[in-house]
C-alpha cells in the first residue's frame, strides 16, 4: 500500500462528512483521496468567494451612492496590502499543487502484481478481454485486487471513466493507455465514454462488477465455456449482442449505421463499386475480417475490422445465427 | 505615485456642431465601404449580436432537448450538430471578436483622443473577413452541419462525413480577421497615444486591449496551420493526425489547445479591461492598484501561452508534463485573484451607483469569482482527472465566459450605448433584465457543477435519470435568462428611436470618450486632447440641466 501525505492527512482532518451531494460513491480508498482534495479546495474556494462576496456587497450598501455625499479619498493603492493578497493565494495554490500531484500519482501507478485486463472502445461499445480469452461487454473484476487495465481504440478516440473510482483516461486509436484501481467492496460501479465520439457516445457504457472473494475465478471459468455449451446459433446471437454487432446492424429491418441483417443471408446486394453479389458465408467471413473490402451501396465504410478479435468458430456460428434471421 | 495634477481638461465638446457620425452618409455602401472606426466598430456590433442570437438559439435547442434522459425533441445525429454550432458559434463569433472588434473598434481610438485606428483600411478588410468567415459557417449549417465539437478532435473530425470543411475554413478565416485586429491595435496604441498619456497613464480597457492584441498576433496562426492541416488531411488524405493514414490524433489537441487556451484570454482580458473603467466610473473613486491591474494583465498574456497541457491530463500525455502543465496553470490563477482583490477594494469609500453597467460589473466580480476558483479544481491533477469532460468543466467554462466575459460585455454595451446611439435607454427595465440574467444563469450553471463531480458526462444525449432533476433546472434557468436577453434587445431597440438624448458624459468617467459629443462627429476631436489621469474623477460633477458630468468650473477654463 501507498501511504502518500494526503491520505495520512485524510485520516486525521475530518472533511469527508458526507460527500452524497457533490460526489458519487467511494468504490475505492483512491477515490477517498481526490474526495479529501476535492473537499479542502471546496472550503478555501468557499472561504474566498464568501469574503469576495460580502466585502462586495457590504460596500454596495454602505458605500452608496447618496445626494451631497463624495465619495472618500484613501490610498489609491497600498504596496503591503498589495503583496500580502499576492502572496497568501500563492502559498495557497502552492499546495492545491502539491496534494494534486501527490494524489495523482498514486492513481497513476500500477503496483506490481496488478491483474491485467485488455480493454477496446469502439463506436460505442466498451469490450473487455481476460487473460483467458474471454471476451465481456462488463468489466468483472475480483474485490481487493489490483486491477490494471490496458486500453486501446478500433476507431476515434474514446474517454473510459469510472465516476465511484475517480478514474479516467482517453482511449486512443494506435496506442496503449492504462489505469488502475483496487476495489474495496464488491458491487456495481457504471462505466461511461467521455471522450465525444458521435451518435452512440452517450450510450457507450458499461458495468464495473466486483465480485466477492474467490468469486471472480467462478465467474472466469463459466463465462469462459458458456459459447461452447450453447447450440451455435444461440452462441451467435450472444456474441451479436455483446461484441458490438448490435450498435450497427438491427435484426428487425431497421435503418442503422450498417445494413440490417434480417434477411440478410443469401439476399443479392448491391456494392458501392457498382458490383454485386449474393451474401454467403465467404462473403459475410470477409466482411468482418477485412469491412473496408467492398462496402454495400449507400453505406459509410466505418466498421472496425474484427480480424484477431473474434476467432475462427466465433465466425462460423454468428453466420449460424445469420442465417436463422430469415423474413 | 507621482503626485501632479492632471491637466486642465478642455470643455466638452458642445453638441450640434460637427454632424455625429451617424448621420455623416446615408446608404447601405456607406455602412460597409465605410473606413470609420465608429462605424466599423458598430457594424461588428450588429454582426456579433446576431451571432449571440443564433448561438442562444442553439443554446435553447440544446437545453429543450436535455428536458428528460432519452429523446425529447431531435435525433443524436442533430442534437450533436446543434451542440457543435453551439460552441463553435459562441466561441469564433461571439467571445473573442465581441469585446475587442466590437466595443475596442469604437472606443480605442476615442480613449486615445484620436482620429481613427492606425490603418483603417485594414481594419474595414478584418470586418469583411469576418463576414466571409461566419457565412461559411452558415454554408456549413445549411449542409448539415458538423458535428465534431468546437474542439474539433481528431481522428474523429478527420473520419467523420459531416461538414466539418466549411466550417472549418471559416475558423480559420476567423483568425485572420482576429489577427488583423490585433495587429492594428498594437500599433494604434503605440503610435496614437495623445500628449499626456505615457503607459502608465493609459486607461486600463486600452492595457487590456493591448495585451490581448499580443496574444492574438502570436497564437491565432497556430490555431490557422492547425485547422489548414486537418483540411489538408481530410480533403487529400495526407496522414497527419489520423492514425491509420500513420498521423498522431493527440498531436492535434496540443496544436488546438497552444491557441485556444491563450484564446480563453483573448476573451477575459478585454473584459477585465471594461471591468476596471466600470468599477472605477460607479464608485467615482481612483481604481485601486492601477500597476498590479496593468501588469497582471502583461503577466496573463505571457502565462497563458504556457499552460495548454492542462486540458490533456488525461489524454495520455506523460505524468512529468502534466506535473509542469499543472504547476503553471496555478500560476495564471495568481495575477486574476489580485485583479479581483484590487476591484473590490476600488468600491472601497466610494459613492456607488447601481446603474445597468455597475449591476453587470457586480455579476463579473461574483461569477467570474466562482468561475476561477472550480478553477482550482481543474488545474489539480488528482481532481482533474474525475472532472475532466464532465459538466463540472462545462460550468467552469460557462461561469468564466458567460458570467466573466459576457457579464463585461453587457456592462460594456450598456456603459458606452449612450456614446455609440447618442440615446440612454430604460434603467429601470435593464436592471430587472439583469437580475434575470444573472438569477437564470446561475440555476442554470450551478446545477451543472453539481452534476459533473456526480460523473455527468458532457456532450451526451442521453443521459441516466438519476441527473434528471440537475438538468430540468438547468433548462429552466436557461429559459428565464432567455427572457431576460429578449427584454434586454426590447429596451434597446426602443432607446434608439425614443431613448432620452444621452449627455456627452453621463456617467462622470474620465476617460477621452467621454470628452467628445454623444454620439461623435466622424472626426471624433477638433484637435487631440491632452490626457490627464484616467481616473482622477473628483473635478467632476452631475450637472442636472445636462442630465450627466462636467467639469468643475473651476478646474476648466472656458466652462461656462
Ligand atoms: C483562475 C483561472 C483559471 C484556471 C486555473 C483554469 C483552469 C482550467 C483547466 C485546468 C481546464 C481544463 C479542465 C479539463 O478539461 O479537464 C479549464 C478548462 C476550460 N477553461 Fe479554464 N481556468 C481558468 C480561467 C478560465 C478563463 C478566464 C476562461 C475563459 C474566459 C476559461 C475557459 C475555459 C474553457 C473554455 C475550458 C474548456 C474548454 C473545453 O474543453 O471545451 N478558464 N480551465
Ligand atoms: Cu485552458
Amino acid at each position: 500500500m501507498i501511504h502518500s501525505l494526503p491520505a495520512v492527512l485524510a485520516s486525521l482532518v475530518p472533511l469527508r462528512a458526507s460527500n452524497a451531494f457533490w460526489l458519487p460513491e467511494e468504490g475505492t480508498a483512491a477515490a477517498g483521496q481526490v474526495d479529501w482534495l476535492f473537499n479542502l479546495i471546496l472550503g478555501i474556494s468557499v472561504f474566498f468567494f464568501a469574503l469576495i462576496a460580502v466585502l462586495t456587497i457590504y460596500f454596495l450598501l454602505r458605500y452608496r451612492r447618496r445626494q451631497g455625499i463624495e465619495a472618500g479619498q484613501p490610498p489609491t493603492h497600498h504596496t503591503w496590502l498589495e503583496i500580502t493578497w499576492t502572496v497568501i493565494p500563492t502559498i495557497i495554490v502552492i499546495v492545491i499543487f502539491y496534494f494534486g500531484f501527490t494524489g495523482y500519482m498514486d492513481m497513476k501507478i500500477a503496483p506490481e502484481n496488478a491483474l491485467e485486463i485488455q480493454v477496446t472502445g469502439q463506436k460505442w461499445q466498451w469490450l473487455f478481454s481476460y487473460p483467458n480469452g474471454h471476451v465481456d461487454p462488463d468489466l468483472h473484476v475480483p474485490v481487493d485486487q489490483p486491477v490494471k487495465l490496458i486500453m486501446t481504440s478500433e476507431d476515434v478516440i474514446h474517454g473510459f471513466f469510472i465516476p465511484d473510482f475517480r478514474q479516467k483516461m482517453d482511449v486512443v486509436p494506435g496506442r496503449y493507455s492504462t489505469v488502475w484501481f483496487n476495489v474495496t467492496r464488491p458491487g456495481k460501479h457504471i462505466i461511461f465514454c467521455t471522450q465525444y465520439c458521435g451518435r452512440g457516445h452517450s450510450d457507450m457504457s458499461a458495468w464495473v462488477v466486483v465480485h466477492p472473494p474467490g468469486e471472480y475465478e467462478k465467474w472466469l471459468t463459466e463465462a469462459g465455456d458458456e459459447l461452447s455449451k450453447l447450440p451455435p446459433a444461440a452462441a451467435g446471437e450472444k456474441l451479436y449482442l455483446t461484441r458490438g454487432c448490435k450498435q450497427c446492424h438491427t435484426i428487425d429491418g431497421g435503418a442503422s449505421t450498417g445494413p440490417s441483417f434480417l434477411g440478410m443471408f443469401g439476399r443479392s446486394e448491391a456494392m458501392k463499386d457498382g458490383s454485386k453479389l449474393t451474401v454467403d458465408e465467404n462473403y459475410i467471413r470477409e466482411a468482418i475480417i477485412d469491412p473496408q473490402a467492398k462496402v454495400v451501396a449507400g453505406y459509410q465504410p466505418v466498421m472496425p475490422t474484427y480480424k484477431g478479435k473474434l476467432k475462427d468458430n466465433e465466425i462460423t456460428v454468428i453466420i449460424e445465427y445469420l442465417k436463422t434471421l430469415k423474413r | 505615485m507621482n503626485t501632479v495634477s492632471s491637466p486642465v481638461p478642455p470643455a466638452a465638446a458642445e453638441p450640434g456642431h460637427a454632424p455625429s457620425y451617424l448621420q455623416d452618409g446615408h446608404g447601405i455602401k456607406s455602412w460597409i465601404m465605410t473606413l470609420d472606426h465608429k462605424r466599423i466598430g458598430v457594424l461588428y456590433l450588429i454582426s456579433i449580436l446576431a451571432a449571440m442570437f443564433l448561438g442562444g438559439l442553439f443554446a435553447m435547442l440544446i437545453r429543450t432537448e436535455l428536458l428528460t434522459p432519452a429523446k425529447t425533441v431531435m435525433e443524436a445525429e442533430t442534437y450533436n450538430r446543434v451542440f457543435t454550432l453551439h460552441g463553435a458559434i459562441m466561441i469564433f463569433l461571439f467571445i473573442i471578436p465581441g469585446i475587442p472588434a466590437a466595443l475596442g473598434n469604437f472606443v480605442l481610438p476615442l480613449m486615445l483622443g484620436a482620429r481613427d485606428v492606425a490603418f483603417p483600411r485594414l481594419n474595414r478588410l478584418s470586418w469583411h473577413l469576418y463576414v466571409i468567415g461566419a457565412l461559411f459557417a452558415v454554408y456549413s449549417l445549411i449542409h448539415g452541419g458538423a458535428d465534431t465539437g468546437w474542439t474539433f478532435y481528431t481522428p474523429y473530425s478527420t473520419t467523420t462525413t459531416s461538414a466539418v470543411v466549411p466550417i472549418t475554413f471559416g475558423a480559420f478565416i476567423l483568425g485572420f480577421s482576429s489577427i488583423l485586429t490585433g495587429l492594428n491595435f498594437i500599433v494604434t496604441i503605440h503610435r496614437f497615444r495623445p500628449p499626456g498619456m505615457g503607459w502608465f497613464r493609459m486607461p486600463l480597457f486600452l492595457w487590456a486591449l493591448y495585451a490581448t492584441a499580443i496574444i492574438q498576433v502570436l497564437a491565432t496562426p497556430v490555431l490557422g496551420i492547425t485547422l489548414l492541416l486537418l483540411i489538408v488531411e481530410r480533403v487529400l488524405g495526407v496522414g497527419i493526425f489520423d492514425p491509420t493514414l500513420g498521423g498522431d490524433p493527440v498531436l492535434f489537441q496540443h496544436f488546438f489547445w497552444f491557441y485556444s487556451h491563450p484564446a480563453v484570454y483573448i476573451m477575459i482580458l478585454p473584459a477585465m479591461g471594461v471591468i476596471s473603467e466600470l468599477v472605477s466610473t460607479f464608485s467615482r473613486k481612483h481604481i485601486f492598484g492601477y500597476k498590479a491591474i496593468a501588469y497582471s494583465s502583461v503577466a496573463i498574456a505571457f502565462l497563458s501561452f504556457l499552460v495548454w497541457g492542462h486540458h490533456m491530463f488525461v489524454s495520455g500525455q506523460s505524468p512529468m508534463a502534466n506535473m509542469i502543465f499543472s504547476a503553471l496553470t496555478f500560476s495564471v490563477a495568481i495575477p486574476s485573484a489580485v485583479k479581483v482583490f484590487n476591484w473590490v477594494a476600488t468600491m472601497y469609500k466610494g459613492s456607488i451607483k447601481m446603474d445597468a453597467p455597475m449591476t453587470y460589473t457586480v455579476a463579473f466580480i461574483l461569477l467570474f469569482g466562482i468561475g476561477g476558483l472550480t478553477g482550482l479544481f481543474l488545474g489539480a491533477l488528482a481532481t482533474d482527472v474525475h472532472l475532466h469532460d464532465t459538466y463540472f468543466v462545462v460550468a467552469h467554462f460557462h461561469y468564466t465566459m458567460m458570467g466573466g466575459v459576457l457579464m463585461a460585455f453587457m456592462g460594456g454595451l450598456h456603459y458606452w450605448w449612450p456614446k455609440i446611439f447618442g440615446r440612454m435607454y430604460n434603467e429601470k427595465l435593464a436592471n430587472i433584465a439583469s437580475l434575470m440574467i444573472v438569477v437564470g444563469f446561475n440555476i442554470t450553471f450551478l446545477s451543472q457543477f453539481i452534476m459533473g463531480s456526480l460523473g455527468m458526462p458532457r456532450r451526451y444525449y442521453n443521459y441516466r435519470p438519476e441527473f434528471a432533476s440537475y438538468h430540468q433546472w438547468s433548462t429552466a434557468g436557461a429559459f428565464l435568462q432567455a427572457i431576460g436577453f429578449i427584454l434586454v434587445a426590447v429596451y434597446l431597440i426602443h432607446s434608439l428611436r425614443r431613448g432620452r438624448l444621452a449627455p456627452a458624459n453621463p456617467w462622470g468617467s474620465a476617460t477621452l470618450e467621454w470628452r467628445c459629443a454623444s454620439p461623435p462627429p466622424t472626426e471624433n476631436f477638433a484637435t487631440q486632447p491632452t490626457a490627464g489621469d484616467p481616473y482622477d474623477l473628483k473635478p467632476l460633477v452631475f450637472d442636472p440641466k445636462l442630465g450627466g458630468f462636467t467639469y468643475r468650473a473651476e478646474s476648466a477654463e472656458g466652462v461656462a
